[in-house]
This record gives structure tokens, C-alpha cells and sequence, in this order.
């Protein structure tokens, strides 16, 4: 019956498919799916609860306050560091901000599973998704960082104009890692625990509840190797940024600019990696979720 | 009426999903093991499919599960890579293959009709501006701003029908639905149907079920084992798929303990018209129902009995050798045939054929089978019962008032 069927003309403006991509075909579609995807997702977590938006700063409050007291009050860390509250704050906000977008990214793909397996759209929507929900939540947060640092005597300056050259990096730096830690999991699922206790190392491993000139006077190979993370960066520039030039920024504290090269080339490698590792992977994760 | 131009060619497409022998599922086990990938378990779903679709076209495919139909539709939509073969594609595609994809429970009727029309390609204020008209044509105003988690599954198939309706697509991708609405619903879905096709919408539909294709459809296709096995009329096709999903081995009488002593039955079958051994036939169809028996003793007057049984158990139909003047003496080993003639007035549906035989007419039973074949009639959907008896109708008109 199969046999000699009559053959049609293909009718005009015919194009060939050739399968999943991540980008997909227009910025214009992933750009609207990843903000559909991330407005939804917010509302969800605020909305869902009266007091979803009170809720999810207590959190990093909270912490903050523990952090406080127990480095200023019982270890005496902070003790020599300008502005040390007001700092502390900033760290822990900008690196939750790191943890929430990679943490959430990593089982971005599973979890929208049913969405991946029935629907064709640019498959980089998913982590990007992530990420922006969390800098939805980020710029909140800083918010009540920025009454914060007024309120604890900070007076402001010029350079407060400079923090989104803090911010965009540390942005891109969260999609490549987010790029990564999806396309990973889809084949190994032990990403997800792996992932938890390296953003835990990361936190100590960054100058959040220390600076980086502290770390120095006790150790310059920590302080160097400290300084490769280019999270420690992109901190350490923030805080000169935000309280003033007491603090040493991202190349002094990296010990010079040709120090500063290797953050640089880490923090480049692992976009990169992340961007390649996911155009790869993204023709093929409907398949294999 | 479908134009004479393809709006979606398909030609060798081939795929096939590796499974890795021994998955590596972490990180863990392929830094322990890091040499042991490279073997697969291949399993090749599609092999080589060819067909086109003209712009317009009602397209079913059908097959039996596990055919490759959701495959094949996901390589089209561009959810799956194909492996090889080409595809070419005319006009927007809706992106997705199921109805109510991204539906999210925890989200009102309302945003929910908003992100979906979004997804489906609309700008967020074509979705806005068409929200009144989907809301209506689902017959919801009441129930907008309920959560989704509380709508009854059809109410949201409705909803997903509707936003599917108002995605202005021209090709249409769809696997599988419309089974859950209610009968008026699935009317709507129905007249939906046929003005998209008027309107010159290409539409794809994977499903089951027979009197869909038949009922809509241009043309149909049929997968089995990765390949296109008959591609043309719909009530072609349905009746091949039938033929398909009936053709297993026929039971195992030994092991139910059934004719092992005085007779057995030998076979069972039934030919349509030009179609011997069928279990497949259109209402309103000469059928012709045979039974074979072998006698295992000699038997003076056996008999035989054969009925016919809906799906639901009810005898429809009964007759026996008896109506047809009695079989003669029959020696050990010979055998006899009984054959029913009949015009098929039954309704569209699933139908056992039952027999029997035994030693008399009344007498003990010898062998009996209470399904020995099937019987599925399609083109009866018309009919009010489950038979169409023959009848005439006879209509008077009076101007007179009927009394009180
Ligand atoms: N992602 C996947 N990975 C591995 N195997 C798969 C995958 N998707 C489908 N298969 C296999 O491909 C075969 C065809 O599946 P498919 O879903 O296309 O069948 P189908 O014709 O839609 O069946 P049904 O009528 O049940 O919906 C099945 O044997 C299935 O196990
Ligand atoms: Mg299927």
C-alpha cells in the first residue's frame, strides 16, 4: 500500500529542521521564554506565601546576624576591617545570590522535564531561568543592603555607580557555572551533592567574613590561592567600590595586574567551558533526562 | 481541502536511542571506572521513514504501542535529534506535542492561559488580547481565577484545547488527547476540527482510536517496527491496524483443558468480502464466520454452536449446525466445517466469537471456546443499538392537533 505515492512539490518557504539546539532559532524567543520562566518562578516563591518577600530575607539577615556576632564579638575578626558590618552584609547577599543560581540550576533540566520532553524551545532558557530568578531575588536583597550600609555610617561616593561592573560579571560567572552544572547532571546525578559541599568550600574560600589584605598578613600562598577564585574578585571589588578606597580592589588584592591575569583566565575558562559543554549536551537532553 | 504542496516532507529518517550497557549514573562511578563505556544497547525506532503531508492535510499516524509514533513526532517538532534523513517543514509549527504542556497547578486559569499562549509563540500581549476568547470558547468565565490544581481534567483539557486553538499555528503537532471532555466538548472539539481544516490547518494526529482517524482524517499512516507499513485512506489503515493488534497467537486450547475427549474445535475464522481471514469488518459487510472440528470418537449427531458477544458480554447473536439441518455421523479423525453466512448490521465495536461443540444437540458439551476469534466492525458508528435491524421508517404529517 506503502507503494509509489504521487510526489508533491514542497510548498514555498519550506525549511529544513535539524533537531533540538540550545540557542534556538531567535534571541527574541529565548529571551521571552527565560523571563516568562523566571517571572513565574518568582511569584511563585513570593506570592505562594503572604509573606514570601519578608521570608526570603530573613534568611540572609539572619545569617548575616549570626555571622556578626560570632566574628566580631566572640572571635574578634572584624575587629580591624573599615565598615566591617556593612561589608559582611554584601559579601553574604552577592555570594547567596552565587549559591541560589547555581544551586538552582543544577536540576533546572529535570525538573522541567515535562516542559523539555513535549515542547521545542531553546533549551538555554532552563538555566538561564535560574538565574535570573535569583537576580530577581539579588536585586531585593540589595535593597535593603544598600539602607543597611547608609544606616551603618558608609557616606556615599561615585563609585557606587561602578557596582553593576561588579554585578555583571558576577552574573555571567553564575551562567557559565549554571551552564555546566545543568548539562553535567543530566548524565551524572551526583552533581547535586557535589555541587552543595563545593559552594560551601566557596564560601570559605572567599573573602566574605575576611577580607583578603587580613588573609595576607597571616599567609600569602592562602591569599594568592584564595585569589583565583574569581568570586574573591569580583568581592573584593565590590567592597572598594561600595566603602571606598580603604579597601584594596580586585587587582591589588590579587597582588598586581599580572597576578590578576589568573582569575581572569579561570574566570573566562569556566564561561567558556560552561557555553560549550551545554551547546553540546543541548541537542540531546530531551533524550536522556 | 488539502493543496497540492507538501507542507512537511520527511524522507529516510532514522533513529535510534542508545542505552549504555552499563550506565555510568556519577560522577563517581566514571572516575572508578573510567574505561568501561562503549557498550550500548541499541534499540532502532525509526528505520528510514518517508512520507509527506500536503499543506491542509488531517494526518493521522497510528500503530501499536511502543511503535515510534511519539518518536517520530518529537523529531518533527525538534524535541528529538534525529539521527539521519531529512526534514522540511512549511509554515509555523506550534512547538509543542501534547496539550497543556507547562500548565503549572499552583498557577490560576487566567496565568496559566497567559504563559502558555507565551510559550506557544504568542507575544505576551497577543496572549493578553486573545485571553477573553479562549476563556470563552473553553466555556470557564466562571472558574478564571481558580487555581488549575482544583479544575476536573477535563475542564482542563478544555482550557488546553482552547489556547491550542488561539496559538495560529499553521501545522499542528498532536499526540494523543481529547479523549477527556465531555460530549458536548468533544463535539466543539469536533466542529474545531473541521473548520481548521477548512481553514487549511496542517494537522498531525497520533491516536488510537479508529473512528477518529476515520472520522477526520484525509489520509493515515501506519508505523510498525520502525517502519511506514500502509500510508494512504483512513479506513485502509484502520483496518490494517486492526488486523495488526489482532494477529496474535491464537489460545493455547490443550492448556485450558478443552478438547481432549470426543471432539475439539480446529479452527475459527472470518472472511470479509475480499478479505479472507479477517478480523476486521465495515457495517453493513457479507460476513462469512467458519468453524472446523475434529471428531476424536465416532459421533452420531454432534453439534455446533457459535455466538457472537460485545464487548460488554452480551450475546448479540446465536446459532447453531441445528438451523442448518444437523451434521451428519462423524468417523474418529474426521473432520467437519460449519459456515455462517451473515449481513454485519452490528454497531461500530469489539465483538468475541464463541463455539461449541457437543456430542448431541443439547447434549454435554465436548470443547468450547468462549472467545475463539475477534470481531471488530467499524462504519456503524450511525447506529443507535447494537444492532441495525432491518427496518423502515414511515413518517405522516397531520395538520390536526393532537387531543388533550
Ligand atoms: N528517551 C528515550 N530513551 C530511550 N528509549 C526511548 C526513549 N523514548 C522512546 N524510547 C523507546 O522508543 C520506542 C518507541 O517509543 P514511542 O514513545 O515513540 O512509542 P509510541 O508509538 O508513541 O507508543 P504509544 O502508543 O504507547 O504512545 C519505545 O520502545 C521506547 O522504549
Ligand atoms: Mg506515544
Amino acid at each position: 500500500m506503502s507503494a509509489a505515492e504521487v510526489e508533491l512539490p514542497l510548498a514555498p518557504g519550506a525549511r529544513e529542521m535539524h533537531g533540538p539546539t540550545a540557542l534556538g532559532a531567535g534571541w527574541r524567543r529565548l529571551f521571552d521564554l527565560t523571563w516568562l520562566l523566571a517571572v513565574t518562578d518568582f511569584r511563585l516563591s513570593y506570592f505562594g506565601s503572604a509573606l514570601g518577600y519578608v521570608w526570603s530575607l530573613v534568611r540572609p539577615l539572619l545569617f548575616f546576624g549570626v555571622l556578626y556576632v560570632v566574628f566580631t564579638k566572640v572571635l574578634q575578626v572584624g575587629g580591624g576591617i573599615p565598615h566591617y558590618p556593612a561589608v559582611l552584609l554584601l559579601n553574604i547577599v552577592l555570594y547567596n545570590f552565587f549559591a541560589e543560581a547555581t544551586g538552582a540550576s543544577v536540576q533546572s533540566l529535570v525538573v522541567r522535564e515535562a516542559l523539555v520532553r513535549k515542547m521545542h524551545f531553546p533549551r538555554m532558557a532552563v538555566p538561564l531561568a535560574s538565574v535570573l530568578t535569583a537576580a530577581f531575588n539579588l536585586m531585593l536583597n540589595l535593597v535593603a543592603v544598600l539602607i543597611f550600609v547608609l544606616a551603618s555610617g558608609v557616606s556615599p561616593q561615585l563609585t557606587w555607580l561602578l557596582f553593576p561592573f561588579v554585578l555583571l560579571p558576577l552574573v555571567a560567572f553564575a551562567i557559565g557555572i549554571a551552564m555546566i552544572l545543568s548539562s553535567l547532571y543530566v548524565r551524572f546525578r551526583d552533581v547535586a551533592p557535589i555541587w552543595l559541599v563545593v559552594s560551601q568550600l566557596l564560601f570559605y574560600g572567599s573573602p566574605i567574613i575576611y577580607t583578603i589584605d587580613k588573609l595576607r598578613e597571616r599567609s600569602a600562598t592562602a591569599a594568592h590561592l584564595v585569589m583565583l577564585n574569581p568570586l574573591a574578585d569580583l568581592l573584593e571589588q565590590a567592597r572598594r567600590w561600595i566603602v571606598g578606597p580603604s579597601a584594596a580592589g580586585a587587582v591589588d588584592a590579587a597582588g598586581g595586574p599580572v597576578h590578576a591575569l589568573a582569575p581572569l583566565a579561570v574566570f573566562l575558562g569556566l564561561i567558556a567551558l560552561g557555553f560549550w559543554l551545554f551547546l553540546r549536551e543541548a541537542p540531546h537532553v530531551a533524550e536522556n533526562l | 481541502m488539502p493543496s497540492p504542496c507538501a507542507a512537511i516532507r520527511v524522507r529516510d529518517l532514522d533513529k535510534t536511542f542508545r542505552r549504555p550497557r552499563n550506565r555510568v549514573h556519577t560522577l563517581k562511578e566514571r572516575a572508578l571506572h573510567p574505561f568501561r563505556s562503549g557498550e550500548y544497547d541499541e534499540q532502532h525506532v525509526l528505520r528510514g521513514i518517508s512520507f509527506d503531508v500536503a499543506q491542509g492535510e488531517f494526518f493521522g499516524i497510528v500503530g501499536r504501542n511502543g511503535s515510534g509514533k511519539s518518536t517520530l513526532l518529537k523529531c518533527l517538532a525538534e524535541i528529538y535529534r534525529a539521527d539521519a534523513g531529512r526534514m522540511y517543514m512549511a509554515g509555523r509549527l506550534a512547538p509543542f506535542i501534547e496539550l497543556g504542556v507547562g500548565f503549572n497547578p499552583e498557577l490560576t486559569a487566567r496565568e496559566n492561559v497567559l504563559i502558555n499562549g507565551v510559550m506557544m509563540g504568542l507575544t505576551p500581549r497577543e496572549a493578553r488580547a486573545r485571553f477573553d476568547e479562549i476563556i470563552a470558547f473553553a466555556e470557564l468565565e466562571d472558574f478564571v481565577d481558580q487555581k488549575l490544581k482544583n479544575y476536573s481534567s477535563g475542564m482542563q483539557v478544555r482550557l488546553a484545547f482552547a489556547v491550542m486553538v488561539q496559538a495560529d499555528a499553521d501545522v499542528l503537532l498532536i499526540d494523543e488527547v481529547l479523549a477527556v471532555g465531555d460530549a458536548a466538548f468533544q463535539q466543539k472539539c469536533a466542529d474545531t476540527f473541521y473548520r481548521m481544516r477548512e481553514e487549511g490547518t496542517t494537522i498531525v494526529l497520533v491516536t488510537h482510536a479508529m473512528p477518529m482517524v476515520e472520522r477526520f482524517c484525509h489520509r493515515a499512516m501506519l508505523l510498525h517496527d520502525g517502519v511506514v507499513d500502509a500510508i494512504g485512506d483512513p479506513g485502509e489503515v484502520a483496518r490494517r491496524y486492526l488486523e495488526l493488534n489482532f494477529s496474535g497467537p491464537t489460545p493455547d486450547r490443550e492448556a485450558l483443558g478443552l478438547g481432549t475427549q470426543g471432539a475439539r474445535i480446529v479452527d475459527v475464522w472470518i472472511d470479509g468480502p475480499g478479505a479472507p481471514r479477517t478480523h476486521t469488518l465495515a457495517h453493513g459487510e457479507e460476513l462469512a464466520l467458519h468453524v472446523a472440528i475434529e471428531a476424536l470418537e465416532p459421533l452420531a449427531a454432534p453439534a455446533i454452536g457459535v455466538w457472537l458477544e460485545s464487548e460488554e458480554h452480551v450475546r448479540v447473536f446465536a446459532t447453531s449446525t441445528d438451523r442448518g439441518g444437523g451434521l451428519g455421523p462423524l468417523a474418529a479423525g474426521e473432520r467437519a466445517q460449519m459456515t455462517v453466512r451473515a449481513l454485519n448490521t452490528l454497531r461500530t465495536g469489539h465483538y468475541g466469537v464463541g463455539v461449541s461443540v457437543s456430542r448431541a444437540s443439547g447434549g454435554g458439551e465436548l470443547d468450547a471456546l468462549g472467545r475463539a476469534a475477534d470481531l471488530i466492525v467499524y462504519g456503524g458508528d450511525h447506529v443507535g443499538g447494537l444492532v441495525d435491524l432491518q427496518h423502515r421508517v414511515e413518517l405522516t404529517a397531520s395538520l390536526e392537533k393532537a387531543a388533550r
